[in-house]
């Protein structure tokens, strides 16, 4: 009657379906004034200044492309997982090399220093910085 | 593909066998997410020296159900300047990526909802959905809190996603299938022969226990990450961005979010269940092992492994944003490496 992928697609809707119950009773038993100052973004009770629609750091734009590449690896690495047994140590040792020409890439990208994220750098005064005309940068 | 569901076997294929198996999971997932806002309560008082809610029922017990009257009543509210399509739409995502889930896991010998050979992957497809619910939602609200929580958070989930890929195909390594209801057929017999300790086989496995070990604990960590639970809630930090994501949404649409929350670390939980802790099999061999019995284990084991989440939360502090992905891209990493590595040649060489 229905395939087991059936049901899947069964799954996604009934969890739509759900949500749609669950705002659909809230709407009718929560109250509904809505004001000006009300809907105005939260900004901790300040009048936000400017947009947050900005550009953004790039290193987030670095971190899924590296994402990309190895969830594609992983993608190809799953079939190769379930029969490899059989296909013996050719298949073995190409996946291998499949791994090692991405680790390569990835030791680059290590070495290139884009899995850094800035991290505080505290500086711990001297006594000589309280001296007026001595502070050093 | 025959014996999947009792469901099928007491009613036949039809319509209301097949209404009951998706919405089983779905009753199940109400009951537990109460249950699991309750443990979170107690669980952080106990640990806090406190007695937490005590005047909602008997020690408090009802105090998960008040919650969700208070926040069914609760006013709805659109900002203004968000875009209204994507903020509305951004619940319906991330509850119905989090629910999909539970169609591939198996709760019992004789009860998986959708038996197919994809299972694992399928979850971690279905996984991903969550990031785009998350990035959705912060940047529809318009609100720089929530875009910067959205991006550190999608930042966060796919940084970690890759080493919990690697442990799960580590195993698949081991078990040659990704079908969730053969790997805990495989695992079937002592706490031994569990994935986490090698898996079914003679004593040369002992070569593979180590790794076993470090996989178990690399997807646990994980785990943690993708769930955005402490110690990796940056996203959610209360003291610099609010609450994240989902700072502009109240009432219903934010109980969806909390609810898909929840969700999310059952489905983890299950995972590591099934692929390391053996699933519905009894840890004693044939002793209370069966169909029914199936389901208690599996739902203890599950729910220890979400309980050790909510202990970790109320232990540790919070990680820096240059630690966490330090530990994701730089630790985890490459020791799930190492193990996928060591384990496929440890099969080859068996």
């Amino acid at each position: 009657m229905i395939s087991e992928f059936g049901i899947i697609l069964l799954y996604f809707i009934l969890g739509f379906v759900f949500v749609g119950i669950a705002l659909v009773a809230a709407y009718f038993i929560r109250p509904s004034h809505p004001n000006a100052i009300k809907n105005s973004t939260y900004e901790c009770g300040e009048i936000p200044i400017g947009e947050p629609w900005v550009r953004f750091n790039v290193r987030f734009y670095v971190i899924a492309l590296i994402f990309l590449l190895f969830d594609v690896e992983v993608v190809f690495l799953l079939p190769w997982a379930i029969v490899f047994k059989g296909l013996g140590w050719f298949a073995f040792i190409e996946m291998i090399i499949f791994v090692v020409i991405l680790l390569v890439g990835f030791a680059y990208v290590w070495g290139k220093g884009d899995l850094d994220w800035e991290r505080p750098k505290p500086y711990i005064a001297k006594l000589s910085d309280l001296v007026i005309g001595k502070k050093k940068q | 593909m025959e014996n999947v569901n009792f469901l099928y076997d007491l009613l036949g294929r039809n319509i209301i066998s097949v209404v009951l198996v998706i919405s089983l999971p779905l009753m199940f997932v109400l009951v537990y997410a109460l249950v699991a806002i309750l443990a979170e309560l107690k669980v952080s008082a106990w640990i806090q020296e406190r007695l937490g809610p005590m005047r909602t029922g008997p020690w408090g017990i009802m105090q998960p159900i008040a919650e969700v009257v208070k926040l069914i009543q609760k006013e709805d509210i659109t900002p203004d300047k968000s875009s209204k399509l994507l903020y509305n739409l951004a619940p319906f995502i991330i509850f119905t990526g989090a629910y999909a889930a539970f169609a591939v896991i198996p709760f019992s010998e004789y009860f998986v909802p959708a038996g197919i050979n994809l299972g694992l992957f399928y979850i971690f497809a279905v996984g991903s959905i969550s990031a785009i619910g998350i990035v959705m939602g912060g940047w529809a609200s318009n609100n720089k809190y929530s875009l910067m929580g959205a991006m550190r958070s999608v930042a966060q989930l796919i940084s970690y996603e890759v080493p919990a890929a690697m442990a799960v195909l580590s195993i698949v390594v081991l078990a040659s299938t990704m079908n969730m209801q053969e790997i805990n057929k495989l695992q079937t017999g002592w706490f031994w022969n569990w994935f986490i300790f090698g898996g079914p086989g003679t004593l040369a496995k002992i070569w593979v226990i180590p790794f076993t070990l470090g996989l178990g604990l690399i997807y646990f960590i994980s785990s943690l990450a993708e769930t955005n639970r402490v110690p990796f809630d940056i996203p959610e930090g209360e003291s610099e961005l609010v609450a994240g994501f989902h700072t502009e949404y109240g009432g219903m649409k934010f109980a969806m979010f909390f609810f898909a929350e929840y969700a999310n670390m059952f489905v983890v939980a299950a995972v590591l269940t099934t692929i390391f802790l053996g699933g519905w099999n009894s840890p004693f061999n044939t002793f209370m092992q069966g169909p029914f019995w199936g389901v208690f284990w599996f739902v203890s084991k599950a729910f220890s492994v979400v309980l050790v989440q909510i202990w970790i939360r109320w232990t540790l502090p919070r990680f820096r944003v240059d630690q966490l992905m330090y530990i994701g891209w730089k630790v985890l990493l490459p020791l799930s490496f190492i193990c996928f590595m060591a384990i496929s040649l440890f099969v080859m060489l068996k």
